[in-house]
């Protein structure tokens, strides 16, 4: 029966090709059509790489999802520090030093020693308070009321508070104020609240340094992810890989489908990386604003932003390439036509 | 078109395929090449699609010195000459028009350059309306004739094939033989390798045969 079909179409031919001369010459292709053809086959790989992903969503979903969850990672933890730095950077601004008096002063000459720091150099504003306003204040603020009533006498000193004046090196002036208004003999102690932000931005950078190392371990991660997934697609094509070579594929046509494949699964993964970070972002910002507003503060949490967002699809991409290209060019030489 | 000068091929391990071999296919023959299995058919061919290089002595093609050709340019070769394999070598996952366009997609031709070439190469092996087939719903003569399409799409100069007829019936096979005469009509160098000798007895050809990598007989050409 089947012989039967295949002889029909050959009889039915005329004895004589409908086309003279088919066959005799090949006829070399122009430069201009070869990059036209180029480009072509280029977009016709994309194309089918990304329709074959999305036809097995569940073998491909699950390696985009394993490297969304470790690009993820990095990410998020980015994205935090940057909202920390920026609570950081919103109280530089607000340093005060206190300086707390000499407890032998009189209020009348606390008071007057208040005023002249107003004219010295390098100082905003002066704020005073006696010992008895900052006792009354921490009746209130403490909730120990009834305890420091008992005291025969007020424990806390007068405080000055001072503001320095705003400039480039804050925290250097800052300083520099300190030392000069600690030497006084009026003031007992003097302490920068600048001090704690200082240390912030030194736990920062440690965090910064822990989230970069964590971030290139990922990221190899990702690579030997994606590398085994494409090394495995590699062996499932080997058929196909020695039948484009016996036509006269190059490597790099061989080499093409997979790179592409390699992108997708990583731009997948940065996709995937960008949605965890906008539903992490989404759940923490009701708590955040609940917080802020305790402190009577405008804070909001900040994103990646536009930039940072296309830094990371094509970041991810990139990765997703590579890690398809480190492992194809081992594994293709060994795919020869037998 | 095709000239051996004194060709040898080793394989490590000590096996002797090709030994000493010298012939001469010229432009327009066609040549049937027989010989037991073994006997270094399919190594002869190899050296032509350089799928192997010679232990000693020169392979020519179209004038071409293929020693002299590097590994970057074996893709390019291998485009100037369109094979015919015994199995085919057909990709299942895609239909028969995908299948005789593939060369054409790896050479570089504009999308509708390879519809116009793979219909007139389907045209020709009388499978016109089966382009939009996968391979595994035709029978093996027909899937034998999707291969001679993807050999013949790129209008290669020389045509070769392994055992094309190794599966078929006599009928399928004369039938096939008779595509291989029509090309060779229109100036295709034509080299078939197969061991149907009574099929080729037929036929007014030049046979030459191989034993243990010599030749027996049918060396020079008789045109």
């Amino acid at each position: 029966m089947s012989a039967n079909a295949a002889r029909r179409p050959v009889k039915s031919k005329p004895s004589e090709p409908k086309t003279p001369g088919t066959g005799a010459s090949v006829k070399p292709i122009g430069l201009r059509e070869k990059w036209q053809g180029y480009w072509a086959n280029q977009r016709l790989v994309a194309g089918q790489t990304l329709r074959r992903l999305v036809k097995e969503p569940a073998s491909s979903a699950m390696t985009v999802l394993v490297i969304g969850i470790a690009l993820a990672l990095p990410v998020v933890m980015l994205v935090a520090l940057a909202n920390i730095e920026q609570l950081g950077r919103g109280w530089d601004g607000t340093a005060k030093i206190s300086l707390f008096l000499d407890q032998k002063l009189s209020d009348a000459d606390a008071q007057r020693f208040a005023n002249s720091l107003k004219s010295q150099a390098g100082v905003e504003a002066v704020e005073y308070r006696s010992s008895r306003e900052a006792l009354d204040e921490f009746r209130v603020m403490s909730g120990y009321g009834d305890v420091l009533n008992s005291l025969s006498r007020n424990p806390l000193p007068a405080v000055v508070l001072v503001t320095p004046k705003a400039s480039e090196q804050m925290a250097e002036t800052s300083r520099q104020l300190l030392e000069l208004l600690v030497a006084k003999p009026e003031v007992a102690q003097a302490k920068l609240d600048l001090e704690w932000v200082q240390r912030l931005h030194a736990m920062m950078e440690i965090g910064k340094r822990i989230t970069l190392a964590l971030a290139f371990l990922l990221m190899l991660g990702v690579l030997l992810v994606i590398g085994n997934t494409i090394k495995l697609a590699i062996e499932a094509r080997r058929d196909e890989i020695v039948v484009v070579k016996l036509v006269g594929g190059t490597n790099a046509f061989v080499r093409r489908p997979f790179l592409y494949t390699g992108f997708w699964y990583g731009l997948g993964g940065g996709l995937t990386a960008w949605v965890i970070l906008q539903a992490s972002l989404l759940i923490l910002a009701g708590p955040v604003s609940t917080l802020a507003g305790l402190y009577e503060s405008e804070y909001s949490l900040i994103g990646l932003g536009f930039g940072n967002t296309v830094m990371l699809w094509i970041t991810s991409g990139l990765l997703g390439w590579m890690g398809a290209f480190l492992v194809v060019g081992r594994h293709l030489s060994g795919i020869e036509p037998r | 078109m095709i000239q051996f000068d004194d060709v040898s091929k080793r394989y490590p391990g000590g096996h002797s395929a090709l030994n000493h071999l010298s012939f001469q296919v010229d432009h327009n023959e066609m040549v049937f090449l027989t010989g037991h299995s073994g006997a270094g058919k399919s190594t002869l061919l190899k050296l032509i699609m350089m799928m192997e290089r010679p232990t000693s002595g020169q392979v020519f093609v179209d004038g071409k010195n293929l020693n002299r050709l590097s590994s970057r340019k074996i893709p390019q070769h291998r485009r100037e000459v369109g094979v015919v394999f015994q199995n085919h070598q057909l990709l299942f996952d895609r239909t028969v028009f995908d299948n005789v366009a593939l060369p054409l997609i790896i050479a570089g031709f504009q999308p509708r350059d390879v519809g116009r070439r793979v219909r007139a190469a389907l045209d020709k092996v009388g499978l016109l309306d089966k382009e939009k087939k996968s391979p595994v719903t035709l029978s093996g003569g027909e899937q034998q004739r999707v291969g001679i399409a993807r050999a013949v799409v790129n209008k290669p100069k020389l045509l070769l094939a392994d055992e094309p007829t190794g599966n078929l019936d006599p009928q399928l096979s004369a039938e096939i033989m008779h595509l291989f005469e029509q090309f060779n009509q229109v100036g295709v160098t034509v080299l078939i390798a197969t061991h149907d000798l009574s099929l080729i007895a037929r036929m007014p050809y030049r046979v030459m045969s191989l034993q243990e990598g010599q030749i027996l007989h049918g060396g020079v050409s008789t045109l």
